[in-house]
């Protein structure tokens, strides 16, 4: 049975994170009503010359830092040509021969050990608006907000050789672009999207076997999924004795298999040539390195950084990782509470809960580091004891109040006289599991069960397992 | 004399020492239009309501002393190609049939902010391509000096106004000769200063690397004084310069003793007789002021039109994509087969094919053509390659000499409808004036008398970078020794 190996290249589009459009001063705000965002710059009226925004080149140049780029001396625009409704031009303004950031690479896990994956360059370009299909009308809406929004595409080698790898390389990417404030890589609002140029050949052929490309990717386990779908496609075709035919796939996510969109000989020739409205220009060095001064801490270093200040696993670390504003919350926790194990249980556990349950992001997580750490201090003093602290802990959720509004009622009950008369009743109310401790020591959680019950989780249990055994040993 | 004759300078001298004020100019300007455009035909649209209260406003400004600039008072006509707020701005073509810009080009605010006003827009073939005006979808303009000539194009009708005295300047915009060989015919100053001097913003574009707006005007003098309004570096336009605008007014007499000219030998090589003996009468003019004349050669002159054309048209097929029927401008509802027009492919196709006119089709299909892949390194790379050789030849040629000088165009006006079915002899038309687009140089058109046929002769003065007070000045001391008439009669030959 001939063995196959997966050769893949990614292009990841990511939304530079301007407030303003790439060639105009139009916001680049999500979600407002259709054509709010617009003006006659990148509604492309006659007339209008587009500039370049010095904040998008400034981005890019912060990716130069993170994936080990080069930055180019010359750069300049290029036109891409192609008509279609959602982009006003006829053409997009995008870089063809002389990307501003070339020969770069990355690391990102692997089972076995860190592997390189190399960027073979990125460039910046201008978005296209969005065509809206409504069921039951013969015609569509157009909604250009995103028009000239600023994107930076990042194109790999062909390194990647599994969809597994394709995914950490996309979180690798993601953890940095998000570190640098590069991008929001906001997946839903596509801020990301991903294509995937895959081909297959038997292993230890040397040559290139025909690629194919998917598009549009916005999810990363579609992308896992797309991949493994299209490299076992290939596969059978191959398999079949058939040959595979280059050509532009979609995943369709309905029926979870990778669909044709247009063949080889539909490919569309986009007559790309330099941009005339913005010529060449050259980056200086002066500016690179004022970028690269202003950098903050790349995910990698953070990581090694973290695990060595806090003493936490690296898997641990990676959790925190994966988005900016959780490493940042930690760390702002961090300052004014000594824990690090105790806080980094509580993000894994209650927050991510809370986050989960209630469709947040951790940027709209409604408690400040500042009233988070009073809660944690309230236990860490056994003020309160951990149910009532997670009682506390949503209710600071839900109301924004901070956890002195609800700790006295949460108060824990140390008075051994007051304790003792709830033990007293305990045992009273179920005998026969005060029966069974004396000969089986874990009956006793029962009986503490039954007492957080009654004294509505305020009960000091380490005092009332004391009293349990003096009342049982009598 | 009367106001229409007058140029702009001498307009503004009597409206500051008060013999006249600004309302009597535009009335004076709208009476002769109002006599004379129906032959000539070179305006498209004035806003006569507009001009004559802007007037009014400029005399009350005057008279409480605050004066806004150096065209107070002074009208100006634009090619219909320059975006004018809320005034219809068509490119003379059908696809752009109610366009109102939101927004003045850069040109038109700087014309206001100096005082002047806006007469009224101008007729031009259609997106600026042609060399003879008939090219407009509305009407053809006429030469004011043989009515049954063209003023030659694009800027045609921009051209013919300024020679029939309907207005003292007029801008137009000039990619491969388009100011300076519609001067040349109607016998007027044609300036295209150099890429990059003026703002493009708000000039619809035809062919971006190479358009840049010029200057009509019956004498240098007021060539200078506008050029002086509307040059400066612009943010909203990445290929303005900022190179300091000089005062070009005030240069005009610096002493030509010395100087030297460049006669590019390949520009009299097939000259016709009759130009070539006027051009070198101007020639011994300059000579006769002190100037220094040698031959120069600018070997690579006759790839310039073919290089033109690939860059031109290549540049054009992108800028006219967005005429596409979905966002604005012309819309087809009914196909070639009288049918309605159904999906997306059938919109762009018919809206396309109904709103632009041959010759706008004609570049899009050249254009479109030189970059597909497969033809984009034989025709457009190679293009560039050209333009790079004539950009040395000319900076090196302009090491030695001040100013290079040339023919305007190999011939003079001639008959409405002989070239319109020949569009080759028609791009040949743009021989001697593609080469200083492709290079950027600043060239001016001269008029320099009349051929046999009593239609204009004009020669071409280039001169370095963003050096344009140098042609003035040559320009303004030939016109100060010679009183070549700028002021065309109006009439059938
Ligand atoms: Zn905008």
């Amino acid at each position: 049975m001939t063995e196959f190996e997966i050769i893949m290249g990614l292009e990841v589009h990511v939304q530079l994170l301007t407030s303003t459009k790439m060639f105009c001063s139009c916001s680049t705000t999500f979600g407002s009503p259709p054509n709010s965002q617009v003006c006659s710059i990148c509604l492309g009226l006659p007339g209008t010359l587009p500039v370049v925004n010095k904040k998008a080149v400034e981005l890019a140049l912060k990716v130069a830092h993170a994936l080990n780029c080069q930055v180019a001396e010359v750069t300049k625009f290029d036109r891409k040509n192609y008509f279609y409704p959602d982009l006003p031009k006829g053409y997009q303004i995008s870089q063809f021969d002389q990307p501003i950031l070339h020969s770069g690479h990355i690391m990102i896990p692997t089972p076995k050990e860190d592997k390189k994956i190399r960027i073979t360059r990125a460039h910046m370009e201008e978005d296209a608006g969005k065509m809206i299909h409504q069921e039951g009308t013969p015609y569509s809406f157009i909604d250009l907000n995103r028009v000239g929004t600023p994107l930076l595409e990042i194109v790999s080698a062909p390194d990647i050789e599994s969809p597994d790898e394709a995914y950490s390389y996309l979180k690798e990417l993601k953890a940095i672009l998000e570190y640098l404030e590069i991008s929001d890589c906001n997946m839903q609002e596509g801020s990301l999207r991903c294509d995937v140029n895959l081909s297959i050949r038997p292993k230890g052929q040397k040559t290139m076997g025909t690629r194919t490309e998917i598009k549009n990717l916005n999810s990363f386990n579609f992308v896992r999924l797309a991949a493994s779908y299209e490299a076992e496609r290939q596969k059978q075709v191959v398999l079949r004795g058939g040959k595979i035919e280059q050509g532009t796939y979609l995943w369709d996510e309905n029926e979870q298999k990778t669909k044709l969109m247009r063949s080889k000989e539909d490919a569309h020739d986009y007559r790309y040539f330099p941009e005339p409205d913005l010529g060449s220009f050259l980056i200086s060095k002066d500016l690179q390195e004022k970028i690269h001064s202003q950098l903050p801490e790349l995910p990698r270093i953070r990581s090694k950084r973290m695990q060595e200040e806090y003493k936490i696993s690296e898997k641990d670390c990676a959790f925190l990782i994966e988005q900016k504003v959780v490493a940042d919350y930690f760390e702002a926790c961090l300052k004014k509470f000594s824990e690090p194990q105790e806080l980094l249980n509580w993000m894994k556990g209650q927050v991510r809960t809370y986050l989960n349950e209630h469709d947040l992001a951790m940027v709209d997580f409604p408690i400040p580091p500042k009233n988070f750490i009073e809660l944690l201090e309230l236990l860490q003093k056994k003020t309160i004891n951990r149910n009532a602290a997670k009682e506390i802990f949503e209710q600071m959720a839900k109301t924004g109040k901070r956890a002195k509004e609800f700790s006295q009622q949460k108060q824990k009950i140390t008075d051994e006289n007051e304790l003792r008369q709830i033990c007293q009743e305990v045992i009273k109310a179920v005998p026969q599991i005060a029966e069974d401790c004396r000969t089986n020591p874990k009956a006793m959680n029962a009986l503490v069960g039954q007492l957080m019950k009654r004294s509505k989780g305020r009960a000091d249990v380490d005092i009332a397992r004391r009293i349990f055994g003096e009342l049982i040993g009598e | 004399m009367s106001i229409p004759e007058y140029s702009a300078v001498k307009l503004k001298e009597l409206l500051e020492t008060k013999q006249i004020s600004a309302l009597e100019i535009a009335r004076a300007l709208l009476d002769r239009i109002k006599k004379h455009d129906a032959e000539v035909k070179s305006f498209l649209y004035i806003d006569e309501d507009l001009l004559l209260k802007e007037a009014q406003a400029s005399d009350q400004r005057r008279s409480q002393g605050k004066v806004r600039g150096i065209l107070e008072g002074i009208p100006v006509a634009l090619k219909d190609n320059i975006c004018t707020k809320g005034q219809r701005t068509t490119c003379a073509s059908q696809i752009l049939p109610r366009f109102f810009p939101p927004y003045n080009a850069h040109v038109v605010e700087k014309i206001q902010a100096s005082g002047g006003s806006i007469l009224g827009k101008t007729n031009m073939d259609e997106f600026a391509m042609g060399s003879s005006c008939e090219n407009s979808s509305f009407f053809n303009t006429h030469n004011p000096w043989n009515l049954n000539c063209i003023p030659g194009g694009s800027s045609g009708g921009s051209a013919a106004a300024v020679t029939a005295g309907f207005t003292p300047l007029a801008l137009g915009s000039d990619t491969g000769g388009s100011v300076r060989q519609p001067a040349g015919l109607c016998g007027v100053f044609g300036l295209k200063p150099t890429y990059g001097r003026v703002s493009r913003f708000g000039l619809i574009a035809y062919g971006s690397s190479l358009d840049q707006i010029g200057t009509f005007s019956r004498s240098a003098r007021d060539a200078a004084l506008l050029l002086e309004v509307i040059a400066g570096r612009d943010q909203r336009d990445s290929t303005s310069v900022d190179q300091p605008v000089s005062s070009y007014q005030e240069k005009l007499l610096s002493s030509l003793k010395g100087k030297k000219i460049g006669l590019p030998q390949e520009y009299f090589e097939n000259l016709d007789e009759e130009m070539k003996a006027s051009i070198m009468a101007a020639v011994e003019v300059f000579r006769s002021l002190g100037v220094e004349v040698e031959e120069v050669s600018l070997p690579h002159t006759q790839y310039a039109v073919a290089a033109y054309y690939i860059i031109a048209t290549a540049e054009a097929s992108a800028n006219l994509a967005r005429y596409d029927g979905i966002h604005y401008g012309y819309r087809a509802e009914i196909n070639a087969q009288n049918t309605k027009v159904e999906d997306l492919q059938e919109i762009y196709h018919e809206s396309r094919a109904q709103g632009f006119g041959n010759e706008v089709k004609r570049r899009i299909l050249l254009g479109t053509y030189a970059l597909s892949s497969g033809y984009y390194d034989a025709y457009y790379v190679k293009a560039l390659q050209v333009r790079t050789l004539i950009k040395r030849d000319i900076e090196k040629a302009l090491e030695k000499f001040d100013v290079l000088l040339t023919p305007t165009s190999p011939v003079s006006a001639f008959p409405l409808g002989e070239k319109i079915e020949d569009p080759l002899s028609m791009y040949l038309c743009d021989i001697y004036t593609v080469t200083f687009n492709l290079s950027g140089n600043p060239a001016l058109s001269v008029p320099c008398g009349h051929d046999k046929k009593d239609l204009p002769v004009g020669f071409q003065l280039v001169g370095k970078l963003f050096k344009e007070e140098e042609i003035l000045a040559f320009a303004h001391q030939y016109e100060k020794e010679t009183l070549v008439n700028t002021l065309a009669p109006i009439k059938k030959a």
